[in-house]
């Protein structure tokens, strides 16, 4: 409607319209090809990694693959029986521990942001300032202490120490805070407190079935995080029944390259990576959204 | 639940201001009718006489449900975060491959004075700076390009979802394994190798270049990053009112123009956000790196980060007194960034709000003096 006005009133437009119509279409060849690119340099590097975990190391050796091979069971086999890397512990550990701080993470990050979001108390203000300012704080900082702390305390190779700190987790606290503000009015909670439910069994009953999607996709975050975790519990992890998938591939940073049976390498990278994208994949069009409403508003 | 009378004095107090509702006044909590009558107090200029109310606190609830969440920090983040800062002025490490204790030691500033002249410190540091910024200026290019094109009314790029979905993939592998890939992929014999052999029968030692290695890295991390990027430009210029594109484009500006005087300035919070978001990243510089070059940061030292000498303190040479002043150094770095990031966020956005108020004022006028009616703007 209002391109026709604008064209009605100005006598030029008309060959305006022509001209830019023509550059837009120049515009778009430029933009897919662009995208398209990006995208291939996306998928390149995974690709390969698939390709190659296909083939066996003496194939790989010999030259380059552009398609898949037949020997992808045995070199799942042959990963898993290697004496040298404890990869069947490695991912149950990994599962578990991802498991486990993913749900401690979403509940008491829901819980926080409960707290402060219903109810009125003094120091109210204060601790959503405090919460905000310590995201910023690097988890590097203070792994010196939290070594020292686990030597003195006898918590080096102990799982509660990769667990427990999993409560307190600021970042996802703020995206629940930020989707309460958005989605939860007082009046249900009053509704349930004139039913007599109990303070907690009103997050429990009432809220938690509200937020439900926000659950959902700050469990996926927390999920892949802990993961892919690598830097704490490389730090607190010695003992090679205790270690989690990203331990085991920094395992083989002792040998050299060349050395590895490189089917196998990329067989375990596969293991790694795959698990996280399959469910990205599934889930994609909701993170996105997330992501994109959740970040910082101009 | 206390239950009250709804009598005439309740209702007098109510109609004057002391009372929110008398109907969910417990519900509330006493601290918003605290507020209220305190409002109400300064408007009439009168003194409300105190009623009793049977009604619950809830604010001890607040309270106990932060108790999980500031325990555990206090116990592994905090008192941690603490005790580091303290061993920065110590002298405490283990010798002979960890048999024998030496410290804690007071001695001042001596771990501080060690770093500032050991080159090599600096030189971590000239390290992860040039790795972070040959990733971050691309990425900010690219990222801002396609943060436009996927926001643009008139391009309406097709399929952009699965566009998005793709370029955002890289974010969430692991680092570790990433790192490793393209150690693989890289590699003397890798894919890439054989593939440039094929052509031109040579072959490159990406690893055992400084210029190489360091490229390949920026260029993991890039890639890792530029899709999480642009989908926070996107956040940014969607949150720009249409309207305003609109106009700019019916008073004749060109793309490049709308570009440069109408997206640029009203970006720039988001800009401010994501620069020094992404240098605390790059300061945590790690796991890629770690991995790719096998934990020493080769060739000579040039791509060693300043995470993988903290990590090679605690860990292999468990220098703690060391690892505290790196760390305290690295915490000081970290908060002055996120200061700056409340600095200017908080007036650009209050300038933004601003200028949209103006504008809106313009086009009301406009508006009116046309007679028409406002209903296309906002």
């Amino acid at each position: 409607m209002k391109k026709k006005e604008t064209a009605g009133i100005n006598p030029e437009s008309k060959k305006e319209l022509h001209n830019s119509k023509a550059s837009l279409y120049a515009y778009r060849v430029i933009v897919y090809t662009v995208l398209i690119l990006l995208t291939l340099l996306c998928l390149i590097p995974f690709y390969l990694m698939l390709v190659n975990c296909s083939w066996s190391n003496a194939e790989i050796m010999k030259g380059f693959h552009p398609w898949f091979g037949p020997y992808f069971f045995t070199n799942l086999k042959n990963l898993f029986n290697n004496k040298n890397l404890p990869l069947t512990t490695a991912t149950i550990n990994s599962l578990f521990l991802a498991l486990i701080n993913a749900i401690l993470t979403v509940y008491f990050s829901a819980l926080t942001a409960y707290a402060t979001h219903v109810y009125q108390f003094k120091l109210k203000k204060f601790v959503e300032t405090f919460i905000i300012a310590i995201m910023m704080i690097p988890t590097q900082v203070s792994a010196m202490g939290l070594v020292v702390f686990c030597m003195q305390n006898g918590l080096t190779d102990n799982y509660l120490i990769l667990i427990l700190p999993a409560i307190a987790s600021p970042v996802t606290y703020f995206f629940m805070k930020q989707y309460l503000e958005s989605v939860l009015p007082y009046e249900v909670i009053e509704a349930a407190r004139v039913d007599g439910t109990s303070e907690i069994g009103i997050f429990h009953k009432v809220v938690l079935p509200i937020i439900k999607p926000a659950l959902a996709i700050q469990f996926i975050f927390a999920y892949v995080a802990n993961w892919n975790n690598f830097f704490t519990p490389s730090m607190l992890i010695n003992k090679s029944e205790l270690k989690t998938i990203p331990l085991v591939i920094a395992m083989l940073q002792n040998s050299s390259p060349d050395s590895f049976d490189k089917g196998q390498v990329y067989m375990l990278m596969t293991l790694a990576v795959v698990p996280v994208l399959i469910v990205y994949l599934i889930f994609s069009k909701q993170i996105i959204k997330n992501l994109t409403s959740g970040s910082v508003k101009g | 639940m206390a239950k009250k009378e709804i009598d005439q004095a309740t209702l007098d107090r109510y109609n004057k201001g002391y009372e929110v509702s008398y109907l969910n006044l417990d519900s509330i909590g006493q601290f918003k009718r605290r507020q209220a009558v305190k409002k109400a107090e300064k408007q009439n200029g009168e003194k409300a006489e105190r009623v009793m109310h049977h009604s619950v606190n809830y604010a001890k609830y607040g309270y106990y449900f932060l108790i999980p969440f500031f325990l555990i920090f206090l116990i592994f983040n905090l008192l941690p975060l603490m005790s580091t800062f303290v061993y920065a002025f110590f002298e405490y490490f283990f010798k002979l491959g960890g048999l024998q204790q030496v410290g804690p030691n007071f001695i001042g500033i001596g771990n501080f004075a060690t770093l500032f002249t050991d080159i090599n410190f600096w030189k971590y540091w000239g390290n992860t700076l040039i790795i972070w910024i040959c990733c971050f200026i691309p990425q900010m290019i690219v990222s801002l390009l396609l943060a436009i094109w996927f926001t643009d009314s008139r391009l309406k790029v097709r399929c952009s979802g699965f566009f998005k979905a793709i370029m955002y993939m890289p974010n969430l592998v692991m680092a570790a394994a990433f790192g490793m890939l393209f150690l693989m992929l890289f590699g003397n014999n890798g894919p890439i190798n054989q593939i440039f052999e094929a052509l031109t029968g040579k072959t490159i030692f990406f690893t055992e270049s400084t210029g190489w290695s360091r490229g390949i890295l920026s260029f993991a991390n890039w890639l890792m990053w530029f899709g999480n990027t642009t989908i926070l430009l996107m956040s940014g210029i969607m949150g720009i009112d249409e309207s305003i594109f609109e106009s700019a484009r019916l008073d004749g500006s060109s793309s490049v123009k709308t570009f440069f005087h109408i997206t640029l300035p009203l970006l720039m919070p988001i800009f401010v956000y994501v620069l020094v978001t992404s240098m605390i990243g790059g300061i945590q510089l790690f796991d890629v790196v770690q991995i790719f070059t096998r934990g020493n940061g080769g060739p000579n030292l040039s791509t060693k980060t300043i995470m993988m000498y903290l990590y090679d303190l605690i860990k292999t040479s468990k220098n703690y007194g060391l690892a505290g002043a790196v760390s305290f150094f690295i915490f000081l770095i970290t908060g002055g960034l996120s200061i700056i990031i409340f600095k200017c966020l908080v007036p650009s956005a209050n300038a933004i709000k601003a200028e949209k108020k103006a504008y809106r004022k313009r086009m009301r006028w406009l508006n009116d003096g046309k007679g028409e009616k406002g209903g296309e703007v906002r």
